[in-house]
Formats: structure tokens, sequence, C-alpha cells
């Protein structure tokens, strides 16, 4: 797996400067590279005027991990949210397989895994998993209960998801990327509420995305590091 | 590979959304039983005057069903947004408008429906003339789809707030007054012994436009919510 661990600065006040350079490093270093999976340029996003991250230039290759570091508030979460669509972003462009994307487009190869997990409570986790298959497509040569058990949650199937430990449900929703034919996942903050068993299982997951030509934009608070490989690291900063 | 269709989709939806109103069967009476309380409420205010009544049962039947409508309106997407499913049902590789639209009809089903079924024991309790009573079911048929369409694109506008339940009602409320006026007035009409096709031609014309134009509006609000 080629984990790569990309540095973000939030612009203005002082920022921008370092900013520009690693900007420019980052497109120096991949200037004549083979067709991205995702490619943001000068990507900015501003909430009321008050810039949140960017501008931002980054390319992620099919086979890579990216690993998203800053302090909280630094938005690496509206990062990812706009990567995925739900936000429209503030300026500059994200390009998905070479092609500029509607929210539409986006969502038919991207998976987030947000802060919720996404998960009915009154539902058993194969009920949600079904639920998620229906919406989403099915990966080929997976079942609902082949992602459980390889989540670690074999026996698990038909608790009612309300009866599961934090990490568990966590566990379920990384499951439900398991299942669904997604190339890029976005995942925000996937080690929180784990184990060290399941931060190795996070890693695992992902070094098997990465194996069948999948790419993934991690973020992390800094608490915990990959295991393997040195990433390649996209720290954001937050101003203030 | 497997990618979902349209159809496809909008099952899974349907079925898990079904489900959790089973799950929950008896939160799915409340909005029954409200009506029903509401009901009762007026010949204790009023005096159990048979006459008097059925000059204004159709009325309360009608204002008890929208009221008790709205209180289940919250329900629609708040508990989705709060888990964070709403996201990726936003997310979903098929067109917004059409799972949205597929929610509301499950929605009208579980609460809708019920105060449909429950509608000729309200009207008899207020002495409505029974001849009227096939009026009041087809306005309320045309009128409770309206009123889940209209609630779902105000539910949509307001479910990122904290505690919009009062600012909800005072959105739809306004939206539900044509509903109210065009049922009543139909009801009114076979009353008095007048026609009253028209009124109900009226909610139709509404319910067809209002099921092709809300899964738009309400897409397009949830998107706006949830930025």
């Amino acid at each position: 797996m080629s984990i790569t661990l990309v540095r973000l600065s939030r612009p203005g006040r002082g920022a921008s400067p370092h900013a520009r350079d690693i900007r420019k490093l980052m497109i120096a270093g991949e200037s004549n590279d083979p067709m991205p999976l995702l490619e943001a340029r000068d990507l900015s996003y501003s909430r009321n005027d008050e810039p949140v991250f960017g501008p931002l230039d980054f390319r992620l290759h099919a086979g890579e991990v990216v690993l998203i570091e800053g302090d909280n508030g630094s938005g690496k979460t509206t990062l990812l949210r706009v990567l995925s669509g739900l936000l429209a972003p503030g300026g500059g462009s994200v390009r998905l397989n070479g092609e500029n994307l509607t929210v539409a487009r986006l969502s038919h190869q991207v998976a987030l895994l947000g802060h919720q997990p996404g998960l009915k409570a009154d539902l058993t986790p194969l009920e949600n998993l079904n639920f998620a298959i229906g919406v989403f497509g099915l990966r080929a040569g997976i079942t609902p209960h082949l992602a459980l058990s390889s989540v670690g949650l074999e026996g698990y199937e038909d608790v009612p998801t309300r009866q599961l430990s934090a990490g568990q449900k966590k566990r379920v929703s990384l499951a439900r990327l398991l299942l669904v034919p997604a190339a890029l996942w976005l995942l925000d903050e996937p080690y929180a509420n784990l184990d060290r068993e399941g931060i190795d299982l996070v890693n695992r997951l992902l070094d098997a995305q990465a194996r069948r030509g999948g790419a993934a934009l991690v973020t992390s608070h800094g608490a915990y590091a990959f295991t393997s490989g040195s990433p390649r690291r996209l720290p954001l900063r937050a101003t203030a | 590979m497997r990618y979902g269709t349209n159809a496809s989709a909008c099952a899974a939806l349907v079925r898990r959304d079904l489900l959790l109103t089973w799950r929950r069967r008896g939160d799915a009476l409340n909005p029954v039983l409200f009506a029903v309380i509401v009901v009762v409420l007026f010949p204790l205010a009023l005096g159990p005057e048979p006459n008097q009544l059925a000059r204004i049962s159709a009325g309360i039947v009608f204002v008890a069903i929208l009221l008790a409508g709205l209180l289940a309106l919250d329900t629609l997407f708040r508990g989705d947004h709060e888990d964070g499913s709403l996201e990726q049902l936003v997310l979903s590789p098929h067109p917004l408008p059409l799972l949205l639209g597929s929610k509301i009809a499950v929605h009208w089903l579980t609460t809708g429906l019920p105060l449909i079924v429950v509608a000729p024991v309200l009207a008899e309790m207020l002495h409505l003339p029974r001849s009227v009573l096939p009026v009041l079911l087809a306005a309320l048929a045309l009128a409770t789809p309206l009123l889940s369409l209209f609630g779902a694109v105000c539910v949509a506008l307001t479910v990122g707030m904290r505690r919009s339940g009062m600012l909800l009602a005072l959105l739809v409320l306004p939206l539900y007054v044509p509903v109210l006026i065009f049922a009543a007035g139909a009801c009114n009409a076979a009353q008095s012994g007048l026609a009253y096709l028209a009124p109900l031609l009226w909610l139709g014309a509404a319910l067809a436009l209002a099921l092709v134009l809300a899964p738009l509006a309400c897409a397009a609000a949830l998107r706006i919510s949830i930025s």
C-alpha cells in the first residue's frame, strides 16, 4: 500500500505563503502523472465569508491512501463533505476520473463514512447493511454476512444496533464500506471509538482497498498513526 | 459488482421505513390517538347538542386530522438526520427526489392512512350525517397526501435546526389553509345539499401537481439544510 500524507494549511492571515510553497511542491512533483482518480484544483470552502480550508491542490491515484491531519476545527470534515458532494465547493474544482463532477456524478463512486455511523438503531446490523446494498449496490464477491464477520461482528447479525457499543457500530459502518462498490473512500475519523484491534482492522481494510485499485482519504486528529508504511500526509491547520 | 436500480433503491427504502415503523408500532398510533382526543374536546367544550355538533363536525374532523398530521411530520426526516442516514441517502447514486418521494409515501401510509381509517369514527362521534361520510373520506383521501407532501418540503427546510417544532408549524400551517378550505368546503357543500365535486377536483389537481413538484422541492430544501 502506498500511503500518503498531504499537508494542508488554512488560507489567509499569514498562513498562505506556506500553503503556496506546499502547493508548488506538490504540483511540481506530480506534473506528469497518469490520470488521477481524484483531483482537486484550487479547492476552497468558505462559510459566511470565513475561509474554512484551501485553496488546495492535490491528486489521489488509484491504490493510494492519503491521511489528512489537522487540529480540531481545521476543516477536515468540511473537506471530506466537499469532496463527497454534500457541500458545493466555494472555489476551484474537483474531478473524479478526469470528469468535472456534479453532486450526482460524484456519488456513484464515493463512499463516505461520517461522524455519525448512519445506522438505524432499531434495525439489526444485517438489516442496515441490506438497506445500504439496496441503495448503493453490492461489490462483487462479498455478502453482508461475510462483511460482518470480516469486521469481527460474527454473531451480532440479528442484535438490534442500539445494543451495540460505539466501537461496534463503527465496525458495522466499516462493513458497509466493504459492501458498496465505491472506488473512493472518504473516511472521517475512522479510528475514533475503536480499540487497538479495531485500528488494525481499519488499516487492513485500507490496505485491501488500495490493493484492489481503490483509493481512500482518511482524516485523523493525529492521535492514531498508521502501523505500516510512511503515509502521505495532508495536514490542515486552524487559523484563529 | 451489482449496482442497484432506481426501483430497487426505492424498494429498499420503503422496506426499511416500514420495518422501522413496525419496530416502533406504539409510536405509530400516537397521531390517531391525538386526533381522537382533540375531537372529544369539542363536545366537552360546546355541549353535546347533536344539531350544533353536526353543523361543524366536518370542519372539526379536518382540523383534528390536520393537527395530528402536523405533529407526526417532524419524524419524517429527524431520525435520519440525527443518525447520519440522511447524509447517506443524499450521497446515494439515485435521484434524491425519487427516494424522498418514496419516504413521503411511506410516511403517508403510516400516518395519513390510519387517520383516514379512524375518520368515520370521529365523524360519528360528532353526528356528521351518514350521507356526507363518502364525501368526507374522498376529501381526506385527496387532502392527507397533500398535507404530507407540503409538510415534507417544510420539514426538509427545518431539519438542520434544533427545536424547530414551532417554526415548522408556522411554516406549514399557511400552506395547509387552501387544503383545509377545499376539503372542508366539499363536505359543507354536501351537507347543505349543494354540488361538492368542484372542490374535490381542485384537491385532485393540487395533488397531481404536488406529487410531481414537492419531491423536487424537498430534495432542494434538504440539500440546503444539510450543508
